[in-house]
């Protein structure tokens, strides 16, 4: 055992080094926890879009046409892929906090000298992984189905990245707040699912009654998959920029939430 | 005077209804073996854990190597190891990775050679690929005083290391810390065991309701009991005169505190004047254990008072 005179007395390193070897570390391994049980985490969402494109498509692929000359499979499949990546982005962030602080581990995170950003980023980059991977596994099995054509294809990446990052700090402030898995599952199943679902991910929001039209255009869900959807049609609710502006605003909002959250210890340090 | 390896001024927490901490002052200095002792709620585990960085403080502050844990708290945590008193651990990973991933967190990218060698040194190596959740309690104890030292920090903390811990591991890691306190590392400890602190630890605190009752070197604690204690097998009564003195009688032995080691002879022949025959005769000191009846229940009496 070395002496502890050995130690550099005064830091180690430049501390940005470190400050970036922190901040990998945790990226690393909030990835490798997802990675090591991909068969539920990553296959088992994919299998869960495909579920739905078959049985929704097939149902209503000769009775609905959403926009002019589009078929409503087609229609569905970027929707799906949306809310794949918003789903698994949300549950990945929130379920590894909640799991680290209700096995106690979390502990290894508190002792060191991680900031409130490194950890911010690290499990907002990973989980915006998990989705992204989850969306393109989703995608790849379910286009050839009724391929989609590619309008505008920028915006794919753009709402997609900015989607899942709006989840995965969600699922941030989610797994902050909860202290135990049933309270994590009422935001799932009150705010996340519903949200999802009344955003138009299977059907455009034209063909509802004005009142659902209005309730839709108050759920930033719909404006990603709006905007997402665009992408792929060139066609659209409403402009992809308001939809873009909206993400935006959400994503800036929610994340300085959950900054200031991370800042305070808030339910982290007691 | 050297920098404090932990300077604790003033310090309280109150929670809602209770107050776990009470202006507490303790200043360790670097190098020491330091036991942090107290009943169940006596806040220790407060206290360590403010320390840590885990709990803020309602008032007053805590220094490690000179750094203020929350302005400063870098470079705080940099200087401390703390293994923490659950026995927690992340299941997704094997004990290497749990090192590995530990040591990135504290900036240090290329840290293995250290890792097989605080490894080896709790006898660790020959589990290092297996995953956490197959290890024995012990095994996770010992990965967590690993974890601990990953950055080879100087002011080494453990809260209650020992609880629920089989004897040859409690042996070892004492053997361990005494090394690495040898190697100039400052360690703090807390533990029901008051074998173990009398053994292992220089200097003593004990808290009682969130205040320090006691903090002296182990060994001025040990003479505030002053006298020995005499265990006898007696044939025949005891003494009257000697009644006075008796802390533990029961059907086999009888134990009596007496003032003066001198006072030994007196006891004997008192016994044998009266014809009670003395089959068997003990003399020894008093311990920790003693003198931490002692402190707790002399401040039971002054917070009555």
């Amino acid at each position: 055992m070395s002496a502890a005179a050995a130690l550099p007395a005064r830091g180690r390193g430049a501390p940005a080094a470190a400050a970036w070897i922190g901040f990998r570390t945790l990226l690393y391994k909030e990835t490798l926890r997802f990675w090591k049980v991909s068969f539920q985490t990553i296959a088992a969402p994919v299998l869960t879009g495909v579920l739905y494109l078959l049985v929704f498509g097939h149902v209503l692929d000769s009775r609905v046409e959403p926009f002019a000359g589009v078929a409503y499979s087609a229609f569905l499949i970027p929707g799906l892929v949306m809310m794949s990546v918003l789903q698994n982005s949300f549950a990945n962030s929130s379920s590894s906090l909640i799991q680290s602080k209700i096995m106690g581990n979390l502990v290894f995170l508190l002792l060191p000298p991680l900031s409130a950003a490194q950890f911010f980023w690290a499990y907002v980059l990973a989980s915006m992984l998990r989705g992204l991977v989850v969306g393109a596994g989703v995608f790849v099995v379910t286009v050839w189905f009724a391929p989609p054509p590619l309008a505008a294809p920028l915006w794919i990446p753009v709402f997609a990245l900015a989607g899942s990052a709006f989840l995965s700090v969600l699922g941030l402030i989610a797994g902050i707040v909860s202290d135990k898995f049933d309270q994590l599952a009422a935001f799932q199943n009150f705010l996340i699912l519903p949200a999802t679902f009344l955003s138009g991910v299977f059907y455009s929001v034209h063909g509802l009654p004005a009142f659902w039209q209005a309730f839709s255009h108050a759920n930033p869900f719909f404006y990603m998959i709006d905007g997402f959807r665009y992408g792929f049609f060139a066609q659209s609710d409403v402009s992809p920029w308001l939809s873009l502006l909206v993400v935006m605003c959400a994503l800036g909002l929610a994340a300085t939430v959950a900054l200031q959250m991370l800042r305070r210890g808030y339910k982290l340090r007691s | 005077m050297p920098t404090a390896a932990i300077a604790v001024s003033a310090l309280s927490k109150r929670y809602a209804r209770v107050t776990a901490l009470d202006a507490v002052d303790l200043t360790v200095a670097p190098g020491e073996f330091f036991g942090l002792l107290g009943p169940n709620g006596a806040g220790k585990t407060t206290l360590i854990s403010i320390v840590a960085g885990l709990t803020r403080a309602s008032s007053g502050r805590v220094r490690v190597m000179g750094y203020d844990v929350v302005d400063d708290f870098r470079a705080a945590r940099h200087s401390l190891g703390v293994v923490p008193q659950e026995l927690v651990f992340d299941p997704f990973f094997t004990v290497r990775e749990m090192l590995r991933i530990q040591s990135g967190y504290f900036g240090l990218a290329h840290n293995d050679a250290w890792i097989d060698e605080v490894m080896a040194n709790l006898d660790l190596t020959d589990k290092a690929d297996v995953n956490m959740r197959a290890l024995s309690g012990g095994m996770k104890r010992r990965v967590l005083v690993a974890q601990a030292l990953v950055h080879r920090p100087p002011v080494i903390v453990l809260d209650e290391p020992t609880a629920g811990v089989d004897v040859e591991l409690r042996q070892g890691l004492w053997q361990f810390m005494a090394r690495l306190n040898r190697d100039g590392h400052t360690i703090v400890l807390t533990t029901h065991y008051l074998e173990e602190a009398q053994q292992m630890c220089g200097r003593i605190a004990m808290l009682k309701g969130g205040r320090v009752v006691a903090l002296e070197r182990t060994r001025d604690l040990l003479h505030r009991i002053s006298g020995v204690q005499v265990s006898m097998r007696l044939h025949g009564p005891l003494p009257d005169a000697l009644r006075a003195r008796i802390i533990e009688e029961s059907s086999e032995r009888i134990v009596l505190r007496l003032a003066h080691a001198r006072d030994v002879g007196a006891a004997l022949e008192a016994c044998r004047s009266q014809g009670t025959d003395v089959q068997d005769l003990e003399v020894g000191a008093a311990d920790l254990e003693d003198v931490f009846l002692q402190v707790m229940s002399d401040a039971s009496a002054r917070s009555v008072a």
